[in-house]
């Protein structure tokens, strides 16, 4: 992981666009399989009930709007739950991603893009734990 | 209707609307709000908390090839992040203050400016002198080509971060990419080659709405049932437009869609003008 390449620098550009064109790739693929598990289970279970009241909006209970609740749900064998992990694994994607080139980015000891991706993680993990709501 | 009935049909149109807005380059998400809202008579809290998971989806997706090939500008990616995604959260606060009739009125305007903009002309900005913002912030860089590796400068780094701020308030408000807002930025302001801002937009469009999706998430606007089709449909759809997109001439194809999708956005803001929302 850590070879030179020919600029001297011990992780290039090319291997940070390499791991995180993976990572991507493979957080893309994890949630949708999750996703499809849940919905088939789901589909098994419910399928032939009545299609919930969407024209009106009543908002998700709150076992499938936090982490803690969603894996509650999960370890129950909740359809929705397991669905909703599935939608959870897509979110954090790209947040990893951010984490993933921060790391590179210290590597390079490239101390700006260190900043720069700091300030754009906190204003995300700002935004998950401010707890905003209705 | 049934679950099943409702889930299968979902998948369908989903799909359809993945393969749209990958063969048109307006992406997955955009297309899935009018679907769910005036196709399934669903509420739009619900269909912009589902949007923005699917914009995700196609936006990861497609940006793992891209960023392979070395066309993303990484670091420009990166720093425009600071904007959109400290824009996407205020777009997303906004929100819950917003009357959903305002917020579908928007919509339709934010989906004729990029009905218009998938048939705009494209530039690769050649001889662009880089500004000193440009240079001191690493933001030139090179992509390549059939010729070889391009090397390119770019300038007017505030009013693409101004741009961009913006981009993220809509992203945030409206739970869309709003990548045509966000390769605008870096095409007209800063001078971009094209691919490279298509590409670029492509790549930020995930971790800016990641920034909102963790707040409608926490606010119940992601519903599974929902969701779950929507993320399968729109992702096989990319797939299947990224497959057909190099060996179809998508022009006359773009400029009937962008007809189709004006018409389709007329239709929301009228509804929201006769408060339907």
């Amino acid at each position: 992981m850590f070879k030179k390449d020919m600029s001297g620098k011990i992780l290039g550009d090319r291997d940070l666009q390499k791991i995180i064109g993976t990572l991507l790739r493979f957080g893309v693929i994890t949630a949708s399989v999750i996703a499809l598990l849940g919905g088939i289970i789901y589909l098994f279970v419910h399928g032939m009930e009545v299609r919930p009241a969407y024209n009106t909006f009543h908002g998700e209970p709150s076992a499938y709007t936090s982490l803690g609740g969603i894996i509650d749900k999960v370890l129950s064998i909740d359809a929705r739950g397991i669905m909703q992990l599935g939608t959870v694994v897509l979110i954090m994607t790209p947040i990893l991603r951010v984490v993933c080139s921060l790391f590179s980015f210290a590597v390079e000891r490239d101390r700006l893009y260190v900043v720069i991706t700091l300030v754009v993680l906190s204003v995300i993990l700002f935004s998950m734990f401010s707890g905003i709501k209705i | 209707m049934s679950i099943l009935a409702f889930t299968l049909i979902l998948l369908l149109g989903a799909y359809l609307a993945g393969l749209a807005g990958s063969l048109t380059g307006l992406g997955g998400g955009v297309v899935i709000i009018p679907l769910l809202t005036l196709g399934f008579n669903i509420d739009i809290r619900y269909a912009i908390g589902s949007a923005l998971v699917a914009s995700i989806a196609t936006s990861s997706g497609s940006a793992s090839a891209y960023v392979k090939e070395g066309i993303t500008n990484m670091r420009l990616g990166m720093f425009l992040e600071i904007a959109t995604t400290i824009g996407a959260v205020v777009g997303a606060t906004i929100a819950i203050y917003m009357p959903t009739n305002v917020i579908a009125i928007i919509f339709g305007m934010v989906l004729i400016f990029s009905a218009v903009m998938t048939i705009r002309k494209k530039h690769d900005h050649n001889n662009v002198i880089g500004s000193v913002a440009a240079r001191k912030l690493k933001l030139n860089g090179s992509y390549p080509t059939a010729d070889g590796q391009v090397h390119y400068q770019l300038t007017n780094v505030f009013g693409g971060f101004s741009m961009m701020s913006l981009a993220g308030v809509l992203s945030g408000l409206l739970g869309i990419g709003s990548g045509a807002l966000k390769v605008l930025a870096m095409d007209a302001a800063m001078r971009v080659p094209f691919k490279v801002s298509t590409t670029t937009s492509n790549f930020m469009i995930g971790v800016t709405a990641a920034a909102s999706a963790v707040v409608y998430l926490q606010r119940g606007y992601i519903d599974p049932g929902i969701a779950f089709p929507v993320i399968i449909g729109v992702l096989g759809g990319a797939t299947t437009g990224a497959k057909l997109l190099p060996r179809m001439n998508v022009k006359v194809l773009r400029i009937i869609f962008s007809v189709a999708i004006s018409i389709v956005a007329l239709n929301m803001m009228y509804n929201g003008f006769n408060n339907r929302f």
